[in-house]
């Protein structure tokens, strides 16, 4: 193993990156970083279907899909394979080339969004770009270019729904873009760093564990501390309060139900890719549950402690197993129990988006455009102002400073609840008011307009 | 610090090939079978009248100007944010500045209210 | 620049980036189809981006993909669907005026870069309170130093930019807004 690893090419690979290494051993360990994440994120869209279906069905007092393979598993592949066999229409009076290009444009920035997730603690092979120093922002760069695809689907469709869905779908799409943005600049305030790997160490506790018997190597161990230490639980109820905006910003950005509103197929069949047959749906198919399983992982990473485990002794091996040599054991705890976590906590929340979706009606879409720009944005912002008010206090204050702040928001959260109540309750009356005379008036006409016929 | 995006380029373009890949595969694979009436809009059965690029409301456009706008303001808060934990001292006029800043933008986001510019009844 | 920081990896990321922005450029000036040249210039903002990232200038890049690619480009690919411009044929129209204004734009453009090349390098220098030593400079901490440090005259331009946003939050109101008119909705 160790000869294995004095030749030359190979050190280029494992050498750790905070000595210099030559730009070709970068390019082949990215090529490799890039094919771990694309098994892990593409890989993982057919059990998400599966999962979704079945989850779906037993909440609705049915099976779901469990003929194809034990339980139904295989269900998605089969359906993949049947897109691919069906007939790839091109409808008459599209633009080919944005028609062809669109799906492309949808999924690219999908898969791109991969690049700086991490899914363990390692400082080489932890992501695939892991020392980027831009981290989250590079996340929302590529969010932003996400509407593309959808625009480009529906304007070069031809077709009045599908134009109709992309309007909808990008309008949606940036308005709760905002949202998103401002919940993640509430954890960058508690945690002072845009890189994700150490987002993540800080809400640990951080350890650098060398490997014996090699020069090349030090495993950085992020040890979890305890879940009280995420940054949902920070700041309470700031850190909360961010955790949310951004859980309903992602499902909104998703397209998801109950903000489904692009393809609401009463409305608009399916929306931006009604048009689409065979695989090129299947691609937009494919992006959409990716960027699913995606957004929950940066919400995994930034509000619920990453891939560390809830509790210390639960994410690693226990250090007394010296009958294992302790580079087994990183191994295990790096490459085994580290993604194992983030995947757990993952599809926890991902199961309570699927019963979201299975219990809650849509929305309809002056509301979702309501919610986005006159709830959420403000929430969104007051939370960063709260967060750093409460920060600022607790130099000056200590601990009580917290609470100060606390209160603020209290009354803050009080005065606007009351003043919308008025309204709600003005503009109710207002509508009784206004309306009973017009409608009896009405009534009245119609009669009276209907008379001579009669006569 | 260059080096650390080489592994952005990769994703790049390994996400383009794969994307184009399925592209391709998609118009390998599969019979092709075109006919006229296949082949028309979907309009749920009933033959597409007129062109399907029709203009579409005002509401849309006001939407993406003031997403530009409140963007940019997120996008200030950022360099902001990242060093506010560390900015010691500074802490508290780094907060008073931002608050100038966002009470402005408030103003302006008050204005759009009051104007109807956030309706969509 | 020397031919031998261009031939290293830095200088040929800048030369992909500058051809391809060049090329793309191009592009956006010659198509017809009005919406095939705004993606054109989607490919050139991304190219810029590029070039920022090969100068160091890591925050730049991403607010240059962020604003212009994700917000100003959304915006212009609305308009240009909104106007319904999917095979508007512009050249007949103005074709005197037209030519008068790309030649005069060429010739200026082109004295310019003469000028340019004849002078050599340009000597722009920022401020020196204003240079954040090491390659941290262009990244989003190294920005937030300098930009909110009340030391330094950028904080007062900073405070001013919110200015701009709220004359601009007002223009898109006044812009769009003209004939909803909710006060009249409500009497």
């Amino acid at each position: 193993m160790t000869d294995l690893l004095n030749s030359p090419v190979w050190r280029d690979l494992f050498v750790n990156s905070a000595d210099q290494i030559p730009w070709y051993a970068e390019f082949v360990r990215s090529l490799l970083r890039f094919v771990i994440a694309l098994a892990g994120g593409l890989g993982s869209v057919p059990i998400l279907v599966w999962l979704e279906r079945r989850l779906l069905g037993f909440w609705q007092g049915r099976l779901g899909p469990n003929r194809v393979g034990p339980f139904g598993l295989l269900q998605p592949l089969a359906d993949a394979l049947k897109l691919m066999m069906k007939e790839d229409i091109t409808p008459t009076n599209v633009d080919k080339t944005l028609y062809y290009l669109a799906p492309a444009i949808a999924l690219v920035p999908v898969i791109c969004s991969l690049t700086v997730l991490p899914w363990n603690s390692s400082s080489d092979w932890g992501a695939v770009a892991p020392h980027l120093n831009v981290g989250i922002l590079f996340l929302l760069a590529v969010a932003s270019i996400e509407v593309y695809g959808v625009i480009l689907a529906g304007w070069s469709s031809n077709n009045k729904y599908s134009l109709l869905g992309g309007l909808r779908a990008s309008s949606q799409v940036i308005s709760y873009e905002l949202g998103m943005g401002l919940s993640i600049i509430a954890v960058l305030l508690m945690t002072g760093t845009l890189a994700m790997q150490e987002l993540v160490h800080s809400q640990t506790i951080v350890t650098n564990v060398p490997i014996p018997d090699s020069n090349y190597s030090v495993w950085t161990q992020s040890v979890s501390a305890g879940f009280w230490n995420w940054n949902i639980f920070k700041l309470f109820p700031f850190g909360l309060v961010a955790a949310v905006v951004y859980m309903i910003s992602m499902i909104a950005e998703t397209n998801r139900a109950p903000f489904d509103l692009p393809e609401a197929e009463t409305e608009l069949v399916a929306g931006f890719h009604t048009e689409y047959t065979s695989f090129k749906f299947a691609m937009f198919f494919m992006g959409e549950y990716a960027n699913m399983m995606i957004v929950s992982a940066i919400c995994v990473t930034l509000f619920l402690g990453g891939y560390t485990a809830p509790w210390g002794i639960l994410g690693q091996l226990p250090a007394s197993w010296t009958f294992f040599p302790s580079s087994v054991l990183n191994f295990v705890n790096h490459v085994v129990i580290a993604p194992a976590w983030l995947f757990i906590k993952l599809y926890t929340l991902i199961s309570f988006f699927i019963l979201v979706r299975a219990s809650q009606p849509r929305l309809r879409y002056d509301m979702l455009m309501h919610f986005g720009w006159k709830v959420l944005l403000p929430t969104a912002l007051a939370n960063v102002v709260l967060v750093a008010t409460s920060m600022a206090l607790q130099q000056l204050f200590g601990a009580v400073g917290h609470f100060i702040a606390v209160g603020i928001a209290g009354c803050l959260a009080t005065i606007v609840l009351w003043v919308a109540y008025l309204h709600w309750k003005a503009r109710k009356s207002g509508d009784e008011a206004s309306r009973l005379p017009i409608r009896r008036e009405s009534v009245v006409r119609a009669i009276a307009a209907r008379m001579p016929v009669e006569d | 610090m260059l080096s650390s995006y080489i592994p952005v380029l990769v994703m790049v373009a390994g996400a383009t090939i794969v994307a184009l890949a399925l592209i391709g595969l998609s118009a390998l694979l599969g019979p092709r079978r075109p006919s006229a009436s296949k082949d028309s809009a979907y309009e749920c059965g009933v033959t597409p009248i007129g062109s399907a690029r029709e203009r579409f409301p005002v509401k849309f456009y006001l939407t993406a100007m003031l997403f530009i706008v409140f963007d940019i303001e997120t996008i200030f808060l950022y360099p902001w944010a990242v060093n506010y934990k560390a900015s010691g001292g500074l802490m508290f006029f780094n907060l008073v500045e931002m608050l100038v800043f966002v009470a402005i933008l408030l103003v302006g986001y008050i204005y759009v209210w009051k104007r109807g510019g956030l309706e969509w009844g | 620049m020397t031919l031998q920081a261009l031939l290293s990896g830095q200088g040929l990321m800048f030369l992909f980036f500058a051809v391809a922005a060049i090329a793309s450029g191009i592009l956006v000036v010659i198509l017809q189809n009005p919406l095939r040249a705004a993606l054109s210039l989607v490919i050139n903002l991304f190219s810029v981006a590029g070039l920022y990232l090969s100068l160091n200038a890591y925050f730049l890049a991403t607010v240059q993909v962020i604003v212009y690619a994700g917000a100003i480009m959304v915006l212009f690919l609305f308009v240009i669907m909104l106007l319904n411009m999917g095979q508007a044929n512009l050249n007949t129209s103005y074709r005197g005026v037209r030519t008068i204004i790309a030649f005069s734009s060429a010739i200026g453009f082109g004295g310019l870069m003469s000028a340019v090349a004849l002078k050599g390098q340009p000597n722009v220098m920022l401020p020196a309170d204003a240079m954040v030593t090491g390659s941290s400079a262009g990244s989003v901490e190294g920005i937030g130093k300098v930009l909110y440090n009340p030391n330094l005259p950028w904080l007062f331009a900073f405070e001013w930019t919110s200015f701009l946003l709220l004359v601009a939050v007002i223009g898109a109101v006044v812009l769009a807004g003209k004939r909803q008119q909710p006060s009249e909705d409500k009497a």
